[in-house]
């Protein structure tokens, strides 16, 4: 059932503490299961089974409620994804404009399809349905910044730009004498 | 602030587009440009203004004269303006786009004003009359411009009957699509029997292709604010869920800000103006899921289930959220409300058509010259909207249709151009309104191609609960998909037909109800694609890769970067000499074309 359980070290016990805060601060309140979720996953970058389970103890949720929601919204992610997250539009407007080749470059580049994270867990690759940036199409964005008016080849290019300063970040990290263990901190920035 | 520039201000474009063309490039330009020219001019960050095509957007407005748009804008160019027209006085007109001109302001020569460019001759802004021109973080800017006017009457002046009243002699249609009259539906819950009433703005603005329900709440968020605090007067409702994807980050800081301003001023909270009505708000993120665009799920999600649709009746107007009596309008529906109370149901009436009044905001993309977000009058017709407005199709190519209304719309052909863009003249032409998306294609768009495109979406974000749209929609996208790779049938036409029909009617909401629709549009208007496809084994545009082949031309140079990029290696030839492909291996993947820099690749 679990892909979480699949994808993490098991001798890696999850530290629950950010999910007893979440809860302490939400639990209380009526429909919040699922901005108590979403936080969840901003704290660790995916929602580990642990703490799905214990947001369900902690809203008095049936677990199998809180599993029907994180796999109904496409949103959640049951097992670690990257420090970077690309998401590559799928809308009509950046289909009719060539977003389809933009995309089967982007897998190409990164070696993953929709849904994947590369082997060194720097990027994970999506692709959505609309940004709402038509305007510009085709667009991807990468994290929280929006690239516009892309060919396969400017794609590439953002895309090699932007793995040579993440590479550069963790390699800065690295030096910095703090314990890397291949981006398993899954830092949700 | 000002003080050497004589209370000169600098607009930019922040909105989403004009972040994504690198907004924030230009605004640490203009920074260095003041301090290396020693000056300080007020920045004011607008939403989006619309013109997606000319970002990234910069205003230079002086007191007195006209406010000058740059287009296009580039950090590099940034020191030039501010040194010619911010400190001299003489604006750079080849580098601007036009000039506004306010009451008693006196023009720039040689700069076109916007009343004379055709991209807003024919545009009438009523819901995005600020968006670009304020910056949405600023109350005071809304409340300058009329803000919370509409409010205040409403609460002063008119008792929530009157308030129904006007929206109903308004005309107001639902602009989430539906068109459903908004003040009747206002009626509805007001009349519904309940101790507690809710208010739910749906701005979960999921069609693929539309955006304008972004750039409003992006760009003038208190219009969406004040428009839901006077539909809460009016139906005697407490307490408002603001529903908002979860992909539109910015909109949502935006909305979040703009409510803690109004409860800071009073126009939001506990006594709104002293008048005795409580409202309050707060913001939903949605969770990615297209069909909590229909209004149950929508509520389903809000109380943190899955967004599965349930049958209606009990209408949400009786039993909603929470099973309370609840009211749901999408993002621009609310932001007509407040000019509505302000001028007058009569203002808002006099503009549009018989079945459709006011204006409409339009996402207007594809391959257009013009894309952005415009407002037309209702009635106005496809052909000035793509031609006069949009400036024509990309590359001087041939208009072939326009998809209108996303996945659950249709398309109109070029021959029906003259069409009225109004709720009832879409729904007779097999289109309909939708939210607003409008994607234009040219002659190298194939609508076999454009019909499987909607049927994935909509089969990949069918919920599940009912099986005609479940099964149903997974079907249809197995024959469009077979047609596209050349393996359809002759039957495969009839039984698209046949499927659509039935999934149509048999639906359990929305989503489902109108999922066929870009099949059926397309099978009514271009009948003779699908016929290409399936005997001729030819796709006419090029689209499909399964029936087309990569060919080598003379144009070829020898430079052999093709060779060298295909991933199979089915290109061979020697430096300088013409290429061939081995069709054998080529896997059409594109590439070669993408690479080619000489034009020597052509599709057959």
């Amino acid at each position: 059932m679990s892909e979480a359980a699949a994808a993490k070290k098991p001798d890696e016990p999850i530290d629950l503490k950010p999910v007893y805060e979440i809860l302490d601060r939400l639990a209380g309140q009526k429909g919040m299961l699922i901005p108590i979720l979403q936080q969840v996953q901003d704290a660790y970058g995916y929602v580990p089974e642990e703490a799905a389970n214990a947001v369900a103890d902690g809203t008095g949720s049936y677990r199998s409620q809180v599993y029907g929601v994180l796999t109904f919204y496409t949103q959640f992610h049951l097992s670690p994804r990257g420090r970077h997250i690309i998401r590559a539009c799928a809308g009509t407007a950046c289909h009719v404009k060539g977003g389809a080749q933009v995309i089967h470059r982007m897998e190409n580049e990164l070696g993953v399809k929709h849904g994947g994270t590369t082997a060194d867990l720097i990027f994970s690759f999506e692709e959505v349905a609309c940004i709402g940036a038509c305007g510009l199409a085709p667009v991807i964005m990468i994290d929280h910044d929006a690239f516009g008016n892309l060919d396969p080849n400017t794609a590439e290019t953002v895309l090699k730009k932007f793995r040579k300063k993440a590479l550069a970040e963790i390699e800065a990290e690295g030096s910095e004498g703090e314990k890397n263990d291949g981006g398993e901190d899954a830092s949700g920035e | 602030m000002a003080s050497d520039t004589g209370g000169q201000r600098i607009y930019i474009g922040m909105g989403t587009c004009g972040l994504a063309t690198g907004a924030e490039g230009v605004l640490t330009a203009v920074h260095e440009g003041f301090d290396k020219l020693k000056i300080e001019v007020p920045i004011i960050k607008t939403g989006c203004i619309g013109m997606c095509s000319q970002e990234v957007l910069l205003d230079v407005d002086t007191p007195g004269r006209g406010r000058v748009t740059y287009r296009k804008v580039e950090p590099k160019m940034v020191e030039e303006i501010l040194q010619n027209h911010v400190v001299g006085g003489h604006p750079i007109s080849e580098m601007a786009f036009g000039q506004i001109i306010g009451e008693g302001d006196s023009a720039y020569d040689g700069i076109p004003s916007y009343q004379d460019l055709p991209v807003y001759k024919k545009q009438k802004r009523i819901v995005l009359r600020r968006c670009g021109f304020i910056d949405p973080d600023l109350i005071e800017d809304y409340i300058e411009t009329d803000g919370y006017q509409g409010l205040e009457k409403a609460i002063k002046t008119m008792s929530p009957e009157q308030v129904r009243e006007t929206v109903k002699a308004s005309g107001l249609r639902g602009r989430g699509g539906g068109g459903f009259p908004a003040g009747l539906k206002w009626e509805f819950c007001a009349n519904a029997h309940g101790d507690q009433k809710y208010l739910v703005c749906n701005a979960d603005e999921g069609d693929p292709g539309a955006f304008m329900d972004r750039s409003v709440l992006e760009g003038d968020p208190h219009a969406v604010l004040e428009g839901m605090i006077i539909a809460g007067y009016a139906i005697g409702a407490s307490y408002g869920y603001i529903y908002c994807r979860a992909e539109y980050p910015l909109a949502i800081k935006r909305l979040l800000t703009a409510i803690a301003l109004a409860e800071e001023k009073g126009y939001l909270g506990d006594n709104i103006l002293g008048s005795g009505f409580s409202f309050g708000l707060r913001v939903k993120e949605g969770a990615g899921a297209f069909v909590c665009g229909e209004e149950t799920a929508l509520m389903a999600s809000i109380e943190g289930r899955r967004g599965m649709p349930r049958s209606r009746p009990p209408f949400p107007a009786v039993k909603g959220l929470w099973g309370k009596p609840s009211n749901i309008n999408n993002v621009e529906t609310y932001a007509c409300v407040p000019p509505i109370i302000l001028k007058g149901a009569e203002s808002y009436a006099a503009v549009g058509t018989e079945g459709t009044k006011g204006t409409k905001v339009f996402a207007l993309t594809g391959k257009i010259i013009n894309t952005g977000l415009i407002e037309v009058v209702a009635g106005t017709t496809l052909r000035e909207i793509i031609h006069e407005i949009g400036g024509g199709i990309e590359e001087g190519r041939a208009f072939k249709a326009a998809q209108l209304g996303g996945p659950s719309g249709g398309c109109l052909p070029a021959k029906l151009a003259e069409t009225a863009i109004d709720y009832d003249s879409l729904i007779q032409a097999g289109a309909m309104m939708g939210s607003g998306g409008v994607v234009v294609m040219d002659e190298t768009d194939c609508m076999v191609d454009v019909a499987r495109y909607f049927l994935k979406f909509t089969a990949a974000e069918s919920c599940g609960k009912c099986v005609p749209c479940r099964l149903g929609t997974k079907v249809m996208l197995g024959i469009l998909e077979r047609i596209t790779e050349g393996k359809g049938t002759e039957e495969d036409i009839a039984n698209l037909k046949d499927l659509g029909e039935n999934i149509k009617s048999t639906s359990l909401c929305g989503l489902g109800q109108t999922a066929p629709n870009p099949v059926l549009s397309t099978l009514r208007y271009f009948e003779e694609e699908y016929h290409a496809h399936i005997k001729d084994g030819k796709c006419p545009a090029k689209v499909c890769t399964a029936l087309i082949t990569y060919k080598i031309t003379d144009n070829c140079t020898g430079c052999t970067v093709c060779a060298k990029k295909c991933p199979v290696e089915a290109i061979s030839g020697e430096r300088k000499e013409l290429h061939t492909i081995d069709q054998e291996r080529c896997t059409k993947c594109n590439m070669c074309y993408e690479v080619c820099r000489f034009d020597a690749v052509a599709k057959e």
